[in-house]
C-alpha cells in the first residue's frame, strides 16, 4: 500500500512537473512562431522580443488583476480580453517601432528593437503606480479557477487551453504564410527590388507582417503570465530575449514546425541544465553556475550558426532561391 | 547648468571612446556588432586583474600620482587590458565572426548577439556581481566655480584625466586614419571593398587591423567607465544603446561623428538625470536615437559609401 502511494506521488510529482514544462513550452512556442514571421519569413531582426513579451503580459496583468491598494488598476476584465488587448499593445507598439525604423537599412530595426526592450525594462521598473515597480503585478487571475481550484486539474485544464491556442496559432500561420500573402514577403526577403518592380511595396508588407508578429509575442507573455500569477520587471530581461532566438535558431528558422521544436528543445536543454547545476552545485556557488547556464546558451547559438546555420530543420529550399 | 554640462562630456568622453571603435567596425565589416558593449567590459576587467598582479608586486606599491586616485599601475594595467581585449575580440573573429562573414550581415549580428551574451556572463562567472573599484580611496572634487556661478562647477582629478587623454586619443585615431597607410587601407575598404582589393589592399589583414583598434580603444573606454563610476559584469550592456546611438547620430564610418555623438549622448543622459531623474537615464539615448532616425537617418556626418 505504502509503496503503491510512494508510486503514485512519483507520478504525479512528474505530470505536475511535466504540466508546468509544457505550459512554459507551448507559451514560448507562440512568441517563437511570431518571431519566426519576423525573421524566417520577412528576414525582420528583432532584438527586443522581450520587450514585446513584456507589454503584453503587464497589459493583460493590469487588465484582469482585481484591486490593489499601491497601484491603479482593479479592472478585473475577463482574462480572454486581457489576452486580446495584450495582443492590441505589443501590435501597437510594435507598428510604432516598425513606423520608424522599418524604412531604413536593417541593422537599425535590431538597434531600435533593442532600445524598445530596454526602455520598456525601465518603465517597468519605475512607473510603479502603474507596474507596481520591481515587485510586479500579483494574483494576476488564472481563468476557470472557480470550477477548477488551483491544483493540478487547473495545470492540465490550461496546458489543454495553451496547447489549443498554439495549435490554433500554428494552423492559422501556416494558411497566412502559404497564401499568395506569405509569398510576397519571402519575394521581399529574398529580393525587394524584384517584388518592388512587381507593385508590391515591399515597406507595408513588412510593416503587417512585424505587427502580426508582435501580437503574437504579446499573447505569449500573457499565457505564461497568468499561468505563474505573478510577473515582474526580471521576467523580461534580455536573456528572454536570447532564449527566445536560440528557440528559433536550434529549431530552423523560416518552418513553423522547426520553430515549434525549438521552443520545447531548448526549453528542456535549460530547464535541465538548470536543474543539473542545482543538483551538483553547492548553494555559495549557484549564482556563478547560473552565469554559466547563461554562457551555454550563447555558445549554443554561436554552434549551430557556424555548424548548421539552417537549424534542426529550417526553410525548405526551393531551386529558385538562393540565399 | 554647468554642472550638468561637465558631467555630460565625461559620460561622452567615455561613450565616444567606445563609438570610435564601433563606428569603424560596422563600416569596415558592415554590421553592427552588439559585442562591442562586453570589449568595454572585459577591458575594464583585464585592467583590474593587471591591476591587482601589480600589486602584488613591490613595483606596484608606488604611490599614486597627485591629484589623482591612480599611479603608474593602472596606466600599465590600461596597456596590459588593451593588448588582451584586442587579443579577445582576435580570437572572437577567428572562432566565429570569419566563418560566418559568407552568411551574410544579419547572421553576423545574431552571432554578435550570441558571443555577448557568453562574454557578459563569463565575466559575472569569473568576477561576480558585486561592483569592483580600481581605488577604494575616495577623491574629493575640485570646486572649479562656486554654487552661486550658474549652480557652480565640481570635477575630481581623476575625470579631467579622462577628458584630457579622451582627447589625446581622438586626435590619435585621427592621424592614424588620415595618415598612416593601414589607417588609409582601412578608410578605402570601408568605403569601396571591391575597389580597395583591386589596389591591391590585402583585406583581411585591414579587418584584423579594424577589430584591434576597435578593442585598444574599447578597453581604454572601459578602463575610463570604471575609473569614473565602477566595474560591474553590465558595464557592457549598460553602454551598448549609448554607443549604438552615437554611432548612428555621427553617420556610421565617421570618426568625428561618432566623437560629437558621444558628446551629444552624454549630454543627454547627464540632462536627463538632472532632469527627470536618474532612473530614466538609460532612456536619454534611445530618445536621441528615435530622433536621429525620425529625422536624418543617415547620421550627421555620414561617410559616402560606394
Amino acid at each position: 500500500m505504502s509503496e503503491l502511494g510512494a508510486w503514485q506521488g512519483w507520478l504525479l510529482g512528474w505530470i505536475s512537473y511535466g504540466s508546468f514544462f509544457l505550459v512554459f513550452a507551448c507559451s514560448y512556442a507562440v512568441i517563437v512562431l511570431g518571431l519566426n514571421l519576423q525573421w524566417g519569413y520577412t528576414g525582420l531582426f528583432n532584438v527586443g522580443v522581450a520587450g514585446f513579451v513584456a507589454v503584453g503580459a503587464y497589459t493583460s496583468a493590469i487588465l484582469t488583476t482585481p484591486e490593489a491598494a499601491d497601484r491603479v488598476g482593479g479592472f478585473g476584465w475577463p482574462v480572454a480580453a486581457g489576452w486580446a488587448a495584450a495582443m492590441l499593445t505589443s501590435g501597437a507598439v510594435g507598428l510604432l517601432v516598425g513606423a520608424v525604423a522599418l524604412r531604413l537599412r536593417h541593422d537599425y530595426l535590431a538597434i531600435t528593437t533593442f532600445g524598445v526592450a530596454v526602455s520598456i525594462q525601465l518603465l517597468a521598473t519605475n512607473l510603479q503606480k502603474l507596474t507596481g515597480g520591481t515587485f510586479g503585478v500579483q494574483f494576476i487571475p488564472k481563468p476557470l479557477q472557480g470550477w477548477l481550484g488551483t491544483g493540478l486539474v487547473w495545470n492540465l485544464a490550461y496546458l489543454a487551453l495553451v496547447a489549443l491556442l498554439l495549435f490554433g496559432v500554428y494552423s492559422a500561420l501556416q494558411t497566412l504564410t502559404a497564401s499568395p500573402w506569405g509569398r510576397v514577403l519571402r519575394a521581399i526577403r529574398e529580393d525587394e527590388a524584384a517584388a518592388e518592380s512587381l507593385g508590391k511595396r515591399a515597406y507595408f508588407y513588412r510593416l503587417q507582417s512585424f505587427v502580426i508578429g508582435s501580437m503574437l509575442m504579446g499573447l505569449g507573455g500573457a499565457m505564461s503570465a497568468h499561468f505563474v500569477g505573478y510577473i515582474a520587471p526580471e521576467d523580461f530581461l534580455p536573456i528572454l530575449t536570447f532564449q527566445l532566438w536560440a528557440m528559433l535558431i536550434v529549431g530552423g528558422a523560416g518552418n513553423h514546425r522547426g520553430a515549434v521544436l525549438g521552443a520545447f528543445l531548448v526549453w528542456g536543454f535549460w530547464t535541465t541544465a538548470g536543474g543539473l547545476l542545482r543538483g551538483f552545485v553547492p548553494q555559495a556557488e549557484q549564482a556563478r553556475a547560473a552565469a554559466l547556464q547563461v554562457v551555454l546558451i550563447g555558445m549554443l547559438i554561436a554552434l549551430v550558426l557556424v555548424l548548421r546555420p539552417r537549424g534542426l530543420i529550417g526553410e525548405k529550399v526551393s531551386a529558385a532561391v538562393g540565399k | 547648468m554647468l554642472q550638468i554640462v561637465a558631467d555630460g562630456l565625461i559620460i561622452g568622453a567615455i561613450v565616444s571612446l567606445g563609438a570610435i571603435g564601433l563606428t569603424l567596425t560596422f563600416s569596415v565589416l558592415r554590421f553592427s556588432n552588439f559585442g562591442h558593449g562586453e570589449f568595454l567590459a572585459w577591458g575594464a576587467y583585464f585592467a583590474f586583474t593587471a591591476l591587482s598582479f601589480f600589486g602584488a608586486t613591490a613595483a606596484g606599491k608606488a604611490m599614486p600620482i597627485a591629484p589623482f586616485s591612480f599611479g603608474l599601475p593602472l596606466l600599465a594595467a590600461t596597456a596590459v587590458a588593451a593588448g588582451l581585449t584586442a587579443l579577445l575580440v582576435l580570437l572572437l573573429d577567428a572562432a566565429l565572426f570569419r566563418r560566418l562573414r559568407q552568411q551574410g550581415a544579419i547572421t553576423l549580428v545574431i552571432a554578435s548577439f550570441g558571443a555577448a551574451l557568453a562574454l557578459r556572463n563569463l565575466l559575472l562567472f569569473f568576477y561576480g556581481g558585486v561592483p569592483l573599484y580600481y581605488s577604494q580611496d575616495l577623491q574629493i572634487a575640485l570646486v572649479l566655480l562656486p554654487r552661486s556661478v550658474s549652480g557652480g562647477l565640481r570635477i575630481t582629478p581623476d575625470q579631467m584625466f579622462v577628458l584630457g587623454l579622451t582627447l589625446f586619443t581622438v586626435v590619435g585615431v585621427h592621424l592614424f586614419l588620415s595618415r598612416s597607410t593601414l589607417g588609409r587601407a582601412m578608410r578605402a575598404t570601408s568605403m569601396n571593398p571591391q575597389l580597395a582589393r583591386v589596389a591591391g589592399i590585402d583585406p583581411e589583414r585591414v579587418l584584423r587591423a579594424t577589430w584591434v583598434v576597435g578593442g585598444v580603444l574599447a578597453a581604454v573606454a572601459g578602463v575610463f567607465a570604471g575609473l569614473t563610476v565602477q566595474l560591474r559584469p553590465t558595464l557592457g550592456l549598460d553602454l551598448l544603446l549609448p554607443l549604438f546611438a552615437a554611432v548612428i547620430l555621427g553617420g556610421i564610418g565617421s570618426v568625428w561623428g561618432a566623437v560629437l555623438g558621444g558628446l551629444i549622448v552624454g549630454l543627454a543622459e547627464s540632462a536627463a538625470v538632472h532632469i527627470v531623474g536618474a532612473e530614466y537615464r538609460a532612456a536619454a539615448a534611445f530618445v536621441v536615437l528615435i530622433a536621429i532616425l525620425l529625422v536624418r537617418p543617415t547620421g550627421l556626418f555620414a561617410e559616402k559609401t560606394g
